[in-house]
């Protein structure tokens, strides 16, 4: 049953992402995206990860791509012409696509030996006081350092969005 | 094994049939509460006092002919309606109507499932039904949609985080994240409750939830979305039939959501007011039997001939509706469900009597609010709940 869901949402979540990238539209793009994000959402649950799986589906399935979306919506941005492909790509893609998967299967494969296979259900540092534990002490100067820089990010935007109107 | 997957098929079979009769007479009872506020008497044609208008209402909106404009995004015309009738319904399969019971020789609990994490997947549920509403207005290819769908997602990304705030008050009181855990920690008597107990009562919380609540389902004072004045009908205008109806459902579910969740957070879900030992076992049944003695007075002193029939007939339904709460073996589950559904219900007509009172927000002054009074002031309960949380323990 678990191997069937994880399938099941793996192959969705595949799917959704190559999406993202072949749409021309902004906003079919941004359902692919959703998309990706509620399958990734249900691969956590599998994993026995609940909150974080309902982080998951708050944060960015409904937070983060709602924004995206209403901006997309705002200034109505229209279908984008599929440009012709350079002689690089054309040739090179494929091969290079290969390649980086090749790679990226093979450093999976060195990294995580065989001995510890992923179990559904498995996890148990899952709950929210796990995690409320692990940020507010191991993790406690990179969770800070991330909410700086999320600020400064912030910041940063409304000072553009200032200079854009005067 | 077997067995759990009966039960679970049975109560959610009862469960869904509930739900929908409740939401086509929700929308009855809003119109007949409407209507009385404006002293007027509503529907009125259809049955006695427009009892079966819901039924009219059904089949008119399944026989109506489904128009699909020619200038929609198909698909995501397609999605909109089935995504936000979907997110809408979902969040009910983890609502407690009451506590374990045994229902005829079977011991389950009055919910579908009981999540660890109850809370947290109600609040997931309904970020994702934004989407129905957003893409309902793009998809429509109509200015008054389009402007209706951001309204819709700017109003409730802006309130779901008072919301989200005001729920992570009670949650810090009560020290867990599961629904019916929750309701637990809230049992024995309506000082217990969570908008009155604690190391610092969760008034402020309460009415920031309602507020934001009444926001997020795009509801009076806060229906800018579908500002008729403005906008024709907002991110609906180009849907017809059983399409629009979705999205009248989803809206009529999402009350009904967040009244349940506003119920189990801070009034103490099933449990009753004041403990059983003081004879809280017997208010249904006193309150149904005084209901009964009305109409039976009224139906002995009648004003209109008719009257001297329908009435008795009335208190009769009435005094049995009140011996059904006497009787032992009902009591147990039909108790909780009795006082679950009085304070739900009272949240509703909340709804609805704001609905006939207040007149709609400016755009500025709603977002000005959210922003500038609703968010200061749940991050500030939320720092103090904490503060006393942390110092009492």
């Amino acid at each position: 049953m678990d191997v069937i869901l994880f399938l099941i949402f793996a192959v969705v979540a595949v799917v959704c992402a190559i999406n993202v990238v072949v749409q021309t539209h902004p906003i079919s793009s941004a359902v692919s995206l959703v998309g990706v994000m509620g399958s990734l959402a249900v691969l956590y649950l599998l994993l026995g990860a609940e909150f974080i799986a309902a982080a998951q589906v708050i944060v960015y399935a409904g937070a983060i791509m709602v924004l995206f979306v209403f901006v997309i919506m705002l200034l109505n941005a229209g279908a984008e012409a599929k440009e012709g492909r350079s002689l690089m790509v054309r040739f090179l893609g494929i091969p290079a696509l290969v390649m980086l998967l090749g790679l990226l299967a093979y450093f999976v494969q060195r990294l995580f030996p065989r001995g510890d296979m992923v179990h559904f259900g498995g996890f148990t540092g899952g709950s929210p006081r796990d995690i409320g534990m692990a940020l507010f002490t191991t993790y406690l100067l990179p969770f800070e350092a991330t909410s700086i820089l999320i600020l400064i990010a912030i910041v940063g935007a409304i000072v553009l969005a200032r200079k854009e109107m005067d | 094994m077997d067995s759990f997957i009966v039960i679970s098929l049975v109560k959610a079979a009862i469960v869904f049939a509930a739900l929908l009769t409740t939401l086509a007479y929700l929308q009855w009872v809003e119109r007949k509460v409407l209507a009385h506020i404006q002293v007027r008497p509503g529907p009125y044609r259809v049955g006695p006092h427009g009892l079966l208008q819901p039924v009219a209402d059904v089949i008119k909106l399944l026989t109506k002919e489904d128009l699909v404009p020619p200038y929609v995004n198909k698909p995501l015309y397609l999605l909109a309606p089935f995504l936000a009738m979907t997110m809408a319904l979902l969040s009910i399969c983890v609502i407690p109507f009451g506590p374990v019971v045994t229902v005829g020789g079977v011991r389950t609990a009055m919910q579908l499932t009981d999540l660890n994490i109850g809370v947290l997947f109600v609040l997931a549920v309904s970020s994702m039904g934004v989407y129905g509403v957003a893409f309902a207005g793009w998809a429509s290819n109509n200015k008054y949609a389009l402007l209706g769908g951001l309204r819709s997602s700017a109003q409730m990304i802006s309130y779901e985080l008072p919301l989200s705030l005001a729920i992570a008050s009670p949650l810090l009181v009560s020290n867990t994240l599961s629904l019916s855990e929750l309701v637990g920690k809230q049992a024995g008597g309506i000082w217990n409750w969570n908008v009155f107990h604690g190391p610092f009562p969760q008034v402020i919380a309460f009415v920031i939830f309602l507020i934001a609540a009444f926001a997020e389902t795009n509801r009076v004072p806060f229906d800018l979305p579908e500002a008729e004045n403005e906008l024709v009908a907002g991110f609906h205008v180009e849907y017809s039939s059983m399409k629009f109806a979705s999205f009248f459902m989803s809206e009529y579910a999402n009350m009904i959501t967040v009244s349940s969740m506003a119920t189990l957070l801070f009034l103490g879900g099933w449990v009753a007011p004041w403990p059983a030992e003081y004879g809280s076992r017997f208010a249904p049944a006193v309150i149904f039997g005084a209901a009964g003695m009305v109409a039976l007075y009224h139906g002995i002193h009648f004003a209109r001939r008719r009257d001297k029939f329908s009435l008795p007939v009335v208190a009769a339904v009435f005094f049995v509706i009140a011996a059904v709460f006497l009787l032992p073996m009902t009591q147990e589950w039909l108790l909780p469900l009795f006082w679950f559904a009085a304070k739900t219900g009272g949240i509703l007509f909340l709804f609805m009597w704001v609905r006939g009172t207040l007149p709609r927000f400016r755009y500025d002054q709603l977002m000005g609010f959210t922003w500038k009074w609703l968010f200061p002031a749940a991050m500030l309960n939320l720092l103090v709940t904490g503060f006393l949380v942390a110092w009492w323990s």
